[in-house]
């Protein structure tokens, strides 16, 4: 694993993508259909549609849009507004542009209604589909990469196998030099003196204990927790109980920083991602859905999502490939296509934790390399971006380059 | 431990068992040298009492505590939100989201 390589893609920013993505990005819910349009004559793993819906301004969603416009799994970008929403669109086609991908903006009023901007809208981005066979390739090993973890319709058994061989897979990474991103600190309520011993400095430690206070006190104003009916269905109980199983999948190794949604590490190690809003509780449930979390983890850098499961979710993404990890021996059988790995054999008995930590690894290379993962074949490509505020992180080993 | 194929103990100091495979009523357990007939189904993952807990008990699960037990739970009783509530935060099922208003 040590040796692993593969080709991925080079971008003149110097970041190194493992897909090569055509974005169609609307800039309010007005453009969403025109964007869908555009996209849906395309084959849906080469061009995919993400987008804000919001028509007032949000620093957090340009932030967050910024970050995935120029997300090295990304090629070129096509920009779909509406004409008189807040979203600068100037500014993220500069963004854009600087980045060294190309990009063109649709204004659906311009151009004339539906039917022109969906018809300018494919014709970019037949043009730039092709230019984009010529990217140029480039060697990357697990020092390049950055990989996000979420757990979604959890049950009493993601606790057991997926999310602890998670873990050590996460272990592994950090080992290599790789990048890991774990996130919910609604789901680590319970967990906070765990979190902070492992923090590289006291200041740190100091901040992650604050950031699992702020998410317990923003959840009790919501009124329940990250707690869905089916995780109780499945045999979980507390927030408590689904925070000792969610917690498992950070492994052991120190936590070296914080990062806000759009923060992307400057260094390799393990990071915590804040998904929960600074200041008073005003912007209604921090994380509506796990697509809300995935959109989160790749604007902070994620190449690849690994995502555990045991009710048995389906969801992909339209940038970073969602593998899925299947912690439940049932549901893995009764689902099989819409998975990528069955951590239920350490249910079973028939595997231990380490081998399916090391299938994990050797499945995330392939994807890396270029094979497609369940969620990408069955065409999954879920997105969902929200209104958020927040706070600068004080320990700084995230850099501020998301911030305008 | 006992049954040691139908259930697990995570952390010795642990007051619950899990299910490692769906369970119908009817299946004798064998807990701390008692014999105890499972009452309803139990799924994979499902936890019951390893031993007798008195009303605001911790529930230990992975030597963490997962809250705390609202009434007196018997061996081998199962253990799930009509019995166990979080120290924290309310949980919210589609049963009970009228009584928290959602």
């Amino acid at each position: 694993m040590e040796s692993s390589e593969w080709l991925g893609y080079s971008r003149s920013d110097g970041r190194k993508g493992i897909r090569n993505v055509v974005l169609v990005a609307y800039l309010v819910e007005c453009a969403h259909h025109v964007s869908t349009k555009i996209a849906r004559v395309f084959d849906d793993r080469d061009v995919q549609v993400i987008g804000f819906g919001g028509c007032y301004p949000n620093t957090h969603a340009d932030k967050v849009m910024g970050q995935l416009c120029t997300h090295p799994n990304v090629g070129a970008v096509l920009l779909v507004s509406l004409g008189c929403e807040s979203f600068d669109r100037f500014g993220l086609a500069e963004r854009i542009q600087e980045s060294g991908r190309s990009v063109s903006t649709v204004v659906i009023q311009e151009i004339g209604g539906t039917r022109k901007a969906i018809e300018k809208g494919q014709s970019w981005v037949q043009g730039a589909l092709s230019d984009l066979k010529s990217t140029l390739r480039t060697k990357m090993s697990m020092k390049d990469l950055i990989v996000g973890t979420i757990c979604g319709g959890s049950d009493a058994t993601s606790g057991i196998s997926a999310n602890p061989a998670v873990g050590r897979v996460f272990d592994y990474l950090v080992a290599l030099g790789a990048t890991a991103i774990f996130e919910e600190t609604g789901e680590m309520i319970g967990f906070e003196d765990h979190l902070a011993e492992r923090a590289k400095t006291p200041a740190l430690a100091a901040e992650l204990s604050d950031c699992i206070g702020k998410a317990a006190n923003y959840y009790a104003t919501m009124g329940h927790a990250s707690f869905a009916p089916g995780n109780a269905d499945g045999g979980l109980t507390t927030m408590e109980e689904k925070s000792l199983g969610a917690y498992s999948k950070s492994g052991k190794s120190k936590i070296s920083g914080l990062l806000k949604p759009g923060d992307v590490p400057k260094h390799n190690g393990l990071y915590l991602l804040d998904v929960v809003p600074d200041g008073e509780p005003r912007f209604g449930f921090p994380n509506i859905n796990d697509n809300a979390e995935i959109s989160e983890l790749m604007a902070c850098g994620s190449h690849i999502i690994l995502f555990t499961t045991g009710r048995g979710s389906v969801v992909g993404s339209p940038i970073a490939p969602v593998m899925k990890i299947c912690a439940n021996p049932e549901t893995y059988h009764r689902m099989a296509e819409d998975m990528d790995v069955n951590a239920g054999k350490i249910i079973t008995g028939a595997s231990s934790i380490d081998e399916v930590a090391a299938e994990i690894l050797h499945k995330m290379v392939d994807t890396a390399a270029g094979r497609p993962t369940a969620s990408e074949l069955l065409g999954h490509q879920e997105f969902v971006l929200l209104y958020k505020s927040f706070e600068p992180a004080l320990c700084d080993e995230a850099s501020r380059e998301g911030d305008a | 431990m006992e049954n040691s194929k139908l259930f697990i103990q995570l952390d010795e100091s642990d007051n619950v068992l899990l299910a490692t495979q769906s369970l119908a009523a009817g299946t004798l357990l064998h807990i701390a040298g008692q014999e105890i007939k499972l009452e309803k189904d139990l799924g994979l993952g499902f936890k019951i009492a390893s031993c007798n807990i008195m009303r605001g008990e911790k529930i230990i699960k992975c030597g963490v505590s997962i809250g705390s037990a609202t009434s007196n739970i018997s061996i081998g009783e199962l253990i799930h939100l009509h019995n166990l509530q979080s120290d924290y935060v309310p949980t919210y099922t589609i049963q009970n989201q009228r009584q928290y208003g959602k």
